[in-house]
């Protein structure tokens, strides 16, 4: 078996190049949905949208064959190297980067536009891999901890100063990836129930929710006086009043945030999708749009080129973001859910395929991309379909544009690289 | 528990939440979802020609015609020589800017209306130099053209309709032109035909972007059915000609068929009137004329007292009650004293003094005691007041009078015609014939609109029945099948009642009030009216000249027309209204008039009322009519 070292697709995982290529092709029959003109009818063109995205996915072909002609150890040995001249790239986009809609995001070179952010991803979870896989490393000590959140969140700034906050978001799936390698569970428990406080604070007002929260926790703690008697009392008294504190900060905070932090824009996205605000018109116009889209598809959809929304432009950044909604319209409910599916499937296997790595590296980057690719369906297909607010960042594979396919390209086939050495020893 | 489990669990959670969602978005939801009156999709409209309308002759009276709109663009429209081009439109600068304000502030990538139906000569001549204006284009439409200047009142109108019909009824769309007054409202779902339809796909930019479903769904539009009225456009001009100067109404029915030969309301307009651009300002002259209202359809709508006329009512109802007979005679003293107080009593004009009279010679004299001792008789029967006008209404009603008569016209009033009931809430309990007296002669509480007694005329002529009243012959070259105008509608009265009656009735043209106005060789069964009627101004009570009435129809035998003439304020019944049906019905009958009465045309057409009207204008008033 040695010689076929030689071969670079010996070894690769052909289940997770099939889902690829399928969600990409099928991806982009939805963006020649979403953008088809009457005016040009070639199909490799710089002047459409479709066109220019066949050309992004024939890019995809040499490199894939470039990311799977290094070796695993070369991923490994360069993780660093790599993670710097990211951030590197990030940091060069403050003087040079090129402003689209409010934000430096953009290196610009004449017809082609490079998106860092999509890149940087990949190359973070390499970081990771790398700091985490180290024999020396016990994530079990808070020095360590803060190494890697440094890691994680040092792009993840730099991003959100761009501004592009919507992209800096996916940095907290690598929480996934450290509870995976023994960071306590607590991190994403206490992170959740912040969620849920942030949300039930913006839906039911700040005095209304201090008055709540402090009913039920008063009601624990009787509970457990009750139960515990004076000792309990004596020995947690300084945790009780802590709870009623940072609780009762995190309103007051959160309800300041809401409403002198946040942007207009912002709170409007929350309160039309939280139902306190209802607006087809202007806020919630993407939203009503995109749901209406998808409702219109019913069982089996309206056939290709047939949805009648998607060829009429209603639903706006159609081909880029709310690509879910062509699939929706077109497919119907059967194909809306057979890609679902597809993408549990990809996630299913990536996992299944990092435990059998006995090299920790390899798992550890493969939980990475499970995670990054996870967060990224959450977010964008639970804003598509109305459960989640507006916040713009691509569908995995799907969506239009070269920068987050190669992005995306690149953090699965590196990881199909390094699964398929897994075997070896290296 | 294996590390793993957390993220296996979380994607499988998520992916069972989103399918879940997309069933409830597309299968649950998406059951409501309507795949045509959507953005994506637009509906374009072919429309059908509107039926025309012709009168029972087949002369046409309503046909259509082409009327062009300038439209505008905004967005494209590029800089002009806003000068000229106002010059072309027929306005000054500030109304352009005005007008292109308005289309730009409407939309500025769609067309809307930037000058309404523009004359036809403007047309032709803009159409040559519209190329050089950018963004203005010429939308044809099609308006009602009426040739002959009669019968607005009963042809309608039509206009656009709006927000508040687009909404409640899912077959019109604003701006849509409907039917708003008369025919045209009546039998607008046989006028309109029915529109095709064409489904579109169109963009979010409004832009039509190719068919729908390759038009399967699309339909084509069904042309409007032409109307025959029963209408005699001749004698409706006629009636309006000598109606001029004068206010009133005037229906002529053909007895045996019940078709309406002529309506008339006087005041009246010319249709043309409501058309074209001149039609939102003649629109105020017509509807806010509160004080002529030639908008207001007397002929359906004004109450009026019958008058005498009535008298043969009260004839009918005594012989088929059986309170008189033919030969049952009254003295009449210069009139009927019915109770003992000085005023209780009602003067006559019959001029027979002290010597017994009998029905013939009491309808041709209109001897007022005559018909309050059979109308005290009627009631008192059987020393139940209550109850004999309960008896007394109940035939009143079989000739369609006290109630919507039921014909095919948007507009009617059903008029009073009192109950038994109606005066023991009056009055306590404490009446009798006595304290109604009026009702014998057609005037107190009484109240009919002139198609009510036209058709009441009517019954009379064929001796006991009617048809109901109706103004379409044909529709569609077929004739109208409707139940309720092609079956005979039988009164309480007797056939052999009705003699007496009539004898009297063509007495009246002989020898009666009405002898001044007969036709050689046709013989007119009438009966005059004159109706009393006062205004109040500032509460006191001013007597008003009387209102001129007649009833008639003619010949006796096999009558062809039945008329009656209300003319307002028009004094005796025999001085306007006479002359009036007089040569309605030798023009009806003979289809001229003769020399020897072309006199009567010319005085009728002389006589004008206005100085009477204009009395009434600068004081707020409220008209009634009072007792004689």
């Amino acid at each position: 078996m040695r010689q076929e070292q030689n071969n670079i697709f010996a070894g690769i995982d052909w289940i997770l190049v099939f889902l690829f290529f399928f969600l990409v092709g099928f991806g982009w029959l939805n963006i020649y949905a979403a953008s088809k003109t009457d005016t040009s009818t070639e199909l490799i063109s710089f002047s459409t949208k479709y066109g220019k995205q066949l050309i992004f996915i024939c890019l995809t072909i040499p490199l894939i064959i470039i990311i799977l002609f290094f070796n695993s150890k070369f991923y490994e040995r360069y993780a660093s190297v790599f993670y710097v001249l990211a951030i590197f790239s990030l940091l060069l986009l403050f003087p040079f980067g090129k402003e689209i809609n409010g934000a430096k995001s953009w290196f610009n070179f004449g017809v082609l536009g490079l998106q860092p952010s999509e890149f940087v991803k990949a190359f973070t979870a390499l970081a990771v891999a790398k700091l985490l896989s180290d024999r020396q490393y016990n994530l079990g000590l808070i020095k360590n901890q803060i190494k890697a959140f440094f890691i994680i969140f040092l792009p993840a700034i730099l991003i959100t100063l761009q501004p592009d906050a919507g992209s800096a978001l996916i940095y907290l799936s690598f929480f996934f990836v450290l509870n995976r390698e023994g960071l306590t569970l607590n991190y994403i428990l206490f992170g959740s129930a912040f969620i849920v406080l942030f949300i039930l604070t913006i839906f039911f007002g700040t005095n209304w929710m201090l008055f709540s929260m402090f009913s039920i926790i008063s009601i624990f703690v009787f509970y457990a006086i009750y139960k515990g008697g004076k000792r309990f009392l004596r020995f947690n008294w300084h945790k009780i009043i802590g709870i009623y504190l940072i609780v009762g900060l995190f309103i007051i905070g959160t309800g300041y945030t809401y409403n002198n932090i946040f942007k207009q824009h912002h709170r409007d996205r929350f309160e039309v999708l939280l139902g306190l605000k209802v607006d087809n018109k202007n806020i919630g116009y993407n939203s009503y749009q995109s749901e209406l889209t998808i409702s219109s598809g019913g069982w089996f959809g309206k056939g290709f080129l047939k949805g009648d929304i998607t060829q009429g432009d209603f639903v706006p950044e159609q081909h880029t973001d709310y690509i879910f909604s062509t699939v929706g319209e077109e497919w119907g409910f059967i194909g809306s859910s057979f890609v679902i599916i597809l993408f549990m499937l990809m996630l299913f296997r990536i996992i299944y395929l990092a435990e059998t790595h006995a090299n920790k590296f390899g798992r550890i980057y493969g939980y990475g991309l499970a995670s990054i690719l996870f967060f990224h369906l959450i977010v964008n297909i639970g804003m598509v379909i109305g459960l989640l607010p507006t916040v713009g960042i691509p569908l995995p594979f799907f969506s239009y544009g070269g920068s987050s396919l190669w992005g995306f390209t690149i953090l699965l086939f590196i990881f199909i690289r390094l699964d398929a050495h897994k075997n070896y020893d290296w | 528990m294996k590390r793993s489990f957390l993220l296996y669990f979380l994607i499988t959670i998520i992916g069972v939440l989103f399918i879940g969602r997309l069933f409830q978005l597309q299968i649950i939801k998406g059951a409501n979802y309507d795949p045509i009156h959507n953005a994506a999709v637009k509906t374009v409209y072919d429309y059908p020609e509107r039926g025309y309308i012709y009168d029972r002759n087949g002369k046409l009276l309503v046909a259509n015609q082409l009327s062009y709109d300038v439209m505008i663009q905004p967005n494209q429209v590029k800089p002009l020589d806003t000068l000229e081009f106002c010059k072309l439109l027929k306005i000054d600068k500030a109304d352009f800017l005005k007008r292109y304000k308005k289309a730009k502030h409407y939309a500025s990538y769609l067309p809307s209306v930037f000058l309404k139906q523009l004359a036809k000569e403007d047309f032709a001549y803009l159409q040559e130099k519209l190329h050089k204006y950018k963004g203005f284009y010429i939308q044809k439409r099609i308006i009602r053209d009426y040739p002959i200047k009669a019968a607005s009142n009963v042809l309608g109108y039509i206009g656009e309709v709006n927000e508040v019909l687009a909404k409640k009824n899912n077959y019109y769309e604003q701006g849509e032109l409907i039917g708003k007054d008369g025919v045209e409202v009546e039998y607008e779902e046989y006028l309109r035909g029915r529109k095709g339809k064409k489904y579109l796909h169109r963009n979010r930019f409004n832009k039509v972007t190719g068919s729908y479903r390759n038009g399967e769904i699309d339909t084509l539009p069904v042309n409007g059915k032409d109307l025959t009225l029963t209408l005699d456009i001749d004698l409706q001009a006629y009636a309006q000609k000598l109606m001029s100067g004068k206010r009133g109404g005037i229906v002529a029915i053909e007895p045996s068929t019940g078709e309406i030969l002529a309506l008339v309301t006087a005041p009246s307009y010319d249709p043309n009137m409501l058309v074209g651009r001149m039609r939102s300002k003649n629109s105020v002259l017509l509807f806010r004329d509160s004080i002529s209202k030639p908008a207001y359809d007397r002929g359906l709508l004004a109450t009026y007292a019958p008058g005498s006329p009535f008298k043969m009512m009260n004839a009918l109802i005594g012989l088929q009650e059986k309170v008189i007979t033919e030969h049952t005679s009254f003295k009449c003293y210069n009139g009927f004293r019915y109770g003992n107080r000085p005023n209780e009593f009602m003067g006559c004009h019959c001029g027979i003094y002290g010597k017994p009279i009998q029905l013939k010679t009491a309808i041709a004299k209109s001897c007022n005691t005559y018909f309050s001792n059979t109308y005290k008789r009627i009631v008192e029967h059987n020393n139940n007041p209550s109850e004999g006008l309960d008896i007394w209404k109940k035939h009143i009603s079989s000739f369609g009078l006290g109630n919507y008569l039921g014909y095919d016209l948007p507009a009617g009033s059903p008029g009073l015609i009192p109950d038994g009931k109606y005066y023991d809430s009056r009055y306590k309990y404490t009446w009798n014939g006595s304290t109604t007296i009026s009702n014998a002669i057609g005037q107190g509480e009484v109240l009919t609109t002139p198609i009510q007694l036209a058709n009441f005329t009517a019954a009379i002529a064929n001796r006991g029945y009617f048809y109901t009243p109706h103004i379409v012959k044909k529709i569609d070259n077929t004739p109208i099948n409707n139940p309720n105008f092609t079956i005979k509608k039988q009164t309480t009265i007797d056939k052999e009642n009705f003699n007496p009656v009539i004898e009297a009735m063509s007495e009246v043209f002989k020898t009666g009030t009405g002898k001044w106005s007969q036709v050689k060789g046709i013989e007119i069964c009438g009966k005059t009216g004159t109706a009393e009627n006062f205004i109040r101004v500032n509460g006191i009570k001013e007597q008003l000249e009387d209102h001129s009435i007649l009833v008639a129809f003619a010949p006796k035998d096999n009558p062809k027309i039945a008329i009656a003439v209300f003319v307002e304020n028009g004094g005796f019944g025999s001085t306007i209204a006479a002359p009036i049906t007089s040569l309605l019905i030798e023009k009806y009958i003979n289809g001229k008039i003769s020399k020897a009465n072309k006199y009567r045309e010319t005085n009728m057409l002389k006589i004008s009322l206005q100085a009477i009207y204009d009395k009434q204008i600068p004081k707020p008033q409220e008209l009634e009519t009072g007792t004689k």
